[in-house]
């Protein structure tokens, strides 16, 4: 492997760097334990809140590690890693289709300088793209030479966007030098379990040292391997984000075990995420009729952990070559056809520029929030609801309802608007086609909110999610998400404590599981 | 001789190649192809033939009987 592009000089200032972060992650272990909703400024939620500025500076602009970033930068996967070294009874490789948006699955693979050319005509194309990941389709870690290849070349070419990798753990210790050598400053593991009879359901084998290993061996040499590495980033001062699959009956309540392990190993974010099975997927989950978790019991679990980590909730899901903000899905605008065709001039002075004017958003989204939070101040309420927002990003309610491809979730409270998830669902306007069908569908993703807050809605769907108990919110179109968010609630709690409406739970929600449409 | 690899059912992963001793598979169309004059079974290297430890799709990386077990060649 050729790492002679990284000079000296660079090398000693990053190990200063790291020394340092380890301090300040050190010292930021525990945040969140220590005081009730507090945790709602801490890490991937709000702004950097009670955040290390050497950690905010690596997380700002993360659409993954940051919730807030995620409404204004995007990202992309690059799919070099087609080979895996363990099989999951969630994936099936031999499925592709373009539809399909879930982990493992792509539509082409790359060379890695095919990669980095992606890379550089996407950067020139979408300016708020910040971050490449390296997520498979199989693992990174199984096709080491193409990964840090793709990645030498992307920061050769590229040097201010970050890197990143997503892998199962079976080789993270071997490969952790690289990882830090590469300035490769965050790391997601998948750890679904800690104890090997729950693994032995969840992994069939695994190949390692040239043998495959089935059942708790397997399971057992999985997992000693995951927290080894996970423990060896840490030291390092490297972001650990954690992903979990919530299987009902299998290991949703041991993931609060999960969760307490990586936690003392120093892991930054836990993204616990709903199981994607259906039987046409042709998993081994999904022909066994496993069912996937609902919204309620993947929010209390999250909501459970919570007090232990920070924890991911704006997680998509998405896949192995996935391009632009999490909510959307740009990758059909470069094929690799289309990539060989384009001249790109990589203008990192252009690129700057963009930024510069979405940190200006953020800060008036914020500033907009906490005004609006003062007034709220002196509310006293115990009323804790949800509500649905159709949004095209920037933090706006921007997207009509007929255009949605998803919701996302804010808990209301007096404490403020927190976001909390999302809710994926086919866009209802296609010209009058399957549009009863799709309402429904629509629905039942939002059933347990509230209201819903669009940019525009028609008549038809109104009155529908009005008839279903869903109050239909325009009057906030293109304004900020959480400053209307927090002024209907005033309003809200108002009527309530007037006796015009009485505050009434709502019911529960589905997660959407079947094919994505893309919009394209 | 050797293994075989079934195209139907190969995924394209690419994590034979990688596991291979011997060189003996590469990419064909889109798909894996072992060269049968190159397959040793893995004897000799490791206790099991690496394509079919590491395949994804059971039954994939398959002997071909047509040919003479690697045993047998000598």
């Amino acid at each position: 492997m050729d790492v002679s592009a990284l000079d000296e000089a660079s090398l000693a200032g990053s190990a200063v760097d790291i020394g340092e972060t380890m301090q300040a992650i050190a010292e930021h272990k525990g945040c969140g334990t220590s005081g009730g909703t507090g945790n709602a400024s801490c890490g991937s939620q709000a702004g950097q809140g009670d955040l290390p500025t050497e950690i905010w500076e690596k997380v700002k602009n993360h659409p993954c590690y940051s919730e807030e970033a995620h409404h204004h930068y995007a990202r992309m996967h690059v799919a070099v890693a087609p080979a895996c070294n363990i099989q999951c009874n969630y994936c099936n490789r031999k499925y592709d289709c373009a539809n399909e948006s879930r982990p493992g699955v792509v539509s082409e693979k790359l060379t890695p300088e095919q990669a980095a050319k992606k890379v550089l005509a996407v950067a020139s194309t979408i300016p708020q793209m910040t971050v490449l990941g390296i997520a498979g389709p199989g693992d990174p870690l199984a096709n080491p030479e193409k990964t840090f290849k793709t990645f030498e070349l992307v920061a050769k070419a590229a040097p201010d966007i970050k890197l990143c990798l997503s892998t199962n753990g079976l080789m993270l210790p071997d490969h952790v030098d690289t990882i830090a050598r590469f300035k490769i400053d965050h790391v997601t593991i998948t750890i679904n379990m800690v104890q090997p009879e729950i693994g032995a359901k969840i992994y069939p084998w695994i190949f390692y040292n040239h043998k495959r290993y089935t059942g708790l061996e397997a399971a057992k040499i999985l997992n000693d391997r995951q927290l080894q590495g996970l423990e060896m980033l840490t030291e390092r001062g490297i972001l650990c984000k954690i992903n979990s699959v919530m299987i009902p009956g299998i290991n949703d309540q041991h993931l609060v075990e999960v969760n307490k392990a990586v936690k003392s190993r120093g892991a930054f974010l836990h993204n616990i995420m709903p199981l994607i099975a259906a039987p046409e997927h042709g998993t081994v989950l999904g022909l066994n009729g496993q069912r996937a978790p609902t919204a309620q019991e993947l929010k209390a679990l999250q909501d459970l952990c919570e007090g232990e980590t920070n924890m991911m909730r704006h997680c998509r899901q998405c896949r192995a070559d996935a391009v632009g903000l999490l909510g959307e899905d740009r990758s059909a605008e470069f094929t690799t056809e289309k990539i060989m065709a384009m001249d790109v001039k990589y203008d990192l002075k252009m690129r700057k520029a963009y930024q510069a004017k979405v940190e200006e958003e953020r800060v008036a989204k914020v500033a907009a929030e906490q005004e609006e939070l003062a007034e709220l101040g002196n509310e006293m309420s115990g009323v804790k609801l949800l509500v649905a927002v159709a949004t095209k990003g920037s933090g706006l309610i921007n997207e009509h309802f007929g255009h949605a491809k998803e919701f996302q979730v804010y808990e209301l409270s007096t404490t403020g608007a927190k976001f909390v998830g999302h809710r994926r669902v086919d866009h209802y306007c296609r010209g009058g086609y399957g549009e009863e069908e799709s309402l429904a569908t629509i629905i039942r993703a939002i059933n347990d909110c509230h209201a819903a807050f669009v940019a525009k809605i028609g008549g038809c769907p109104k009155s529908n999610l009005l008839k279903a108990g869903i109050e239909p919110v325009d009057q906030y179109a293109h304004e900020f998400i959480e400053k209307s968010a927090i002024a209907w609630f005033k309003s809200y709690l108002v009527k309530v404590q007037s006796g015009e409406i009485q505050h009434v739970e709502r019911g529960e929600a589905a997660i959407r599981q079947g094919a994505l449409i893309s919009a394209a | 001789m050797p293994f075989k690899i079934i195209a139907s059912q190969c995924s394209g992963c690419s994590a034979c190649e990688l596991e291979c001793p011997n060189v003996a598979i590469s990419e064909k169309g889109g798909t894996f192809v072992i060269d049968p004059k190159k397959c040793t079974e893995c004897i000799g290297h490791f206790d099991e033939p690496q394509c079919v430890a590491v395949c994804p799709v059971d039954n994939t990386c398959v002997v071909d009987t047509s040919l003479p077990r690697y045993q047998a060649r000598a």
